[in-house]
């Protein structure tokens, strides 16, 4: 019980307070919803001196919708997300998206942010942030400064963020009046475990098509031969075929302990299909309700 | 470095110096008697560790002692206070545990989910207690359990409607 690494603790009151015991301080990592960074000191890899908690930061916390953006501050827990009411009426796939993350205890500590700054290869929302073009904000020694969804997950548990930065919210760009999404996640069983596939399809006017992917790739990553492919097309049976080929060279899927890499390409291509065509329907104003297990 | 927190634990004010690596968990059944939330897999995976923080279901596991300061957890001592609670008694009536390792962290999401959604479908049930594993019962009892109290809440709420209407 309990765990052996010794570190302070602190709990600022203020952004750059808090960004101040960053950079005064060698060895920090940062505590938001905990349910990553507790785990990761119990068992390593995360070794901090010292933690840092923000939740007293209230700029960090809220949802907020103007000029066309959705805003999620970066206190905002899986759980808010799936309470908020301006997120099921602009980016339903998001909340389609939190309900599957975890469980329900879990969901009412975890944050969006932190889930992105885990970058964990499976984590639940890097497929959508990718779809959306969402931009991250981060504030630091050097100020405020924005990164571009395509440019925040570099690697395996590697991110854009610097030393001493806070990731303080995630923008997501309304794209089009009018939109259908799906997101789906594949895990071993109903119930909390971590995704073996992710993918993420949103349809827009004009039959413009944008296709994510999560846990089959070092990175989250929008599929751009497919999306090139399906560009100005209605796709028919023909059409999906070819792009569920185009999957075998878009996504780099592993063998690990939740499943093989040729399960994973397999299914990668089952869920691309149900998820096309969910948002397909959803872009007319039918098909199943957000939420509703695809796979 | 010891840390003084003050929180309300099951409607009283407690205060102490904690660690800042102790988890709630750890101050919970070591420091302060509470011994219903189970030391499972640590992880936050289980569920044997639940409690309620400011009212939302939560995994004492994964939260450091020093957070709670000015907070309010309740576990299950506390909501069997004045008695046990309905949700218990159909435990019991229902043969919902056996070893009972699950069976607080269980009633505390039961709980919680009937409180948001007091006519659950079977697979609301079973997705609010997706963060629960039990090694026993294969769930049917516990998901029986759940579905009896709501019936029988629904039942008396029909009853009092209809007594109004007199």
């Amino acid at each position: 019980m309990g765990f052996a690494k010794e570190f302070e603790y602190f709990k600022p009151t203020g952004l750059k307070e808090a960004v101040s015991l960053l950079s005064a301080h060698r060895n920090t990592a940062i505590l938001a919803g905990g349910t990553d960074l507790v785990v990761e000191i119990k068992g390593g890899p995360a070794a901090p001196d010292v933690v840092v908690d923000i939740k007293g930061l209230s700029e960090l916390a809220g949802i907020s919708f103007s000029g066309n953006v959705l805003r999620i501050g970066a206190l905002v827990t899986f759980t808010q997300l799936l309470q908020s009411e301006v997120v099921r009426q602009f980016f339903p796939v998001l909340q389609e998206m939190a309900a599957t993350v975890a469980s329900g205890a879990v969901r009412n500590r975890a944050t969006m942010a932190g889930n992105i700054c885990s970058a964990v290869p499976c984590m639940n929302s890097g497929p959508v942030m990718c779809l959306y073009d969402a931009r991250v904000t981060l504030f630091g020694p050097r100020g405020e400064r924005t990164v571009a969804a395509r440019d925040w997950f570099t690697g395996v548990r590697r991110t854009a963020i610097q030393e001493s930065e806070i990731l303080t919210s995630i923008a997501f760009p309304v794209p089009a009046p009018r939109q259908g999404a799906c997101f789906v996640k594949l895990g071993r069983y109903a119930g909390e475990d971590l995704a073996q596939v992710l993918v993420a399809v949103l349809v827009l006017p004009g039959h413009q098509y944008r296709v994510g992917f999560g846990a089959v790739a070092p990175v989250p990553l929008r599929a751009a031969r497919i999306e090139a492919l399906l560009q100005g097309k209605v796709p028919d049976g023909a059409l999906i075929r070819a792009a569920q080929d185009l999957i075998d060279i878009e996504i780099a899927p592993i063998t690990d302990i939740r499943a093989g890499k040729e399960y994973r390409l397999h299914m990668a291509k089952v869920m691309f299909k149900r998820a096309l065509t969910a948002a397909l329907q959803r872009f007319q104003g039918a098909g199943p309700a957000y939420g509703t297990p695809l796979i | 470095m010891l840390y003084e927190i003050t929180f309300i634990l099951n409607g009283e004010e407690r205060r102490l110096g904690v660690q800042p690596n102790e988890t709630l968990l750890d101050v919970l059944r070591r420091k302060l008697g509470i011994t219903s939330p189970k030391v499972g897999c640590e992880r936050g995976d289980c569920g044997a560790c639940t409690v309620k923080l400011n009212g939302l279901l939560v995994k004492s596991c994964l939260i450091l002692a020093v957070e709670v300061n000015g907070r309010e957890v309740t576990t299950i001592e506390g909501l069997m206070a004045k008695g046990l609670t309905p949700l218990q008694e159909m435990f019991m009536a229902k043969n919902s545990f056996q070893c009972g390792y699950c069976a607080p962290g269980m009633i505390l999401a039961a709980d919680d989910l009937l409180l948001r959604n007091p006519d659950p479908s079977d697979h609301q049930i079973k997705e609010a207690l997706a963060g629960n594993l039990c090694r026993c019962t294969g769930y049917e009892p516990i998901i029986e359990a759940i579905k009896a109290v709501a019936a029988n809440t629904k039942a008396s709420a029909g009853q009092t409607r209809g007594g109004n209407n007199e």
